[in-house]
């Protein structure tokens, strides 16, 4: 690509990824993975809530709660919910199919097909440690590829990014 | 004639590319893929995308609500 034939080395980007809900688990694998597509090495580090994203088996929930601005396209409308309806059981749920609705019928990439994406086109994870630890967590719960690192490991890869991305 | 042709149809952001990219690295140097798609983001993305990885736009054009693009592939 860009970088054939010559002595410089690819770009790199880093992304530390926090958030685990169905929303938030969408900028970090959708940048990694077009990131990847133009040539750069790009490292995920998942700590905290984002952990959970590198589990075998996802099923990702968002909320209402709390997030005025999200307003979902509904008889020819964008409504939103007043945040005493999310606090009803069931409500989260019925939320979290909706948004998947929407995107199957949008054509927006699924969370696993993303991840699978990065992981085939050469992105490096690294798992938190210490989340690992915290909220009992071992590898094997995990999909193959992820290896362990810690708060030094990241500072290593972001020293040498040009891009470090925080979501 | 492009050497492959992707349809990326109906598919957003970032899959147009992601399914361009994989296509390309079937394709040798200096070979062509043409891509289909409908979403409008790919118009400024394919642009973006070549520029970055060298890849050349040999065309971006529009027919109804089909954005057709041919990249040749440079490296």
């Amino acid at each position: 690509m860009a970088e054939t034939g010559s002595e410089r080395r690819a770009k790199r980007m880093s992304i530390i990824v926090t958030k685990g809900t169905l929303d938030w688990a969408y900028p970090p694998f959708i940048l990694a993975t077009t990131a990847a597509a133009m040539g750069l090495d790009v490292t995920m580090f998942f700590t905290f809530y984002g952990l959970p994203l590198l589990l075998k088996k996802l099923d990702l929930q968002l909320s209402p709660l709390g997030n005025p601005a999200m307003k979902m396209p509904m008889a020819g409308m964008h409504l939103g919910m007043p945040n005493i309806a999310s606090m009803i059981p069931g409500v989260d749920a019925a939320a979290s199919a909706m948004m998947n609705n929407l995107m199957r019928k949008k054509g927006v990439a699924t969370i696993e097909d993303l991840r699978g994406l990065a992981v085939e086109s050469g992105v490096r994870m690294i798992a938190c440690q210490m989340t690992m630890d915290l909220f009992d967590y071992t590898l094997k719960d995990m999909i193959e590829g992820p290896e362990l690192g810690g708060a030094a490991s990241y500072i290593d890869v972001a020293t040498q990014s040009e891009i470090n991305l925080f979501i | 004639m492009a050497d492959q042709t992707v349809d990326a149809k109906g598919l957003n952001c970032p899959l147009p590319i992601l399914r361009a990219k994989k296509a390309l690295q079937t394709v040798g140097a200096g070979g062509t893929i043409e891509v289909l798609a409908t979403d409008p983001g790919s118009v400024k993305d394919f642009q973006a995308f070549c520029r970055t990885t060298g890849n050349e736009l040999v065309e971006s054009s529009t027919e109804g609500n089909v954005f057709r693009f041919v990249l040749r592939k440079t490296g």
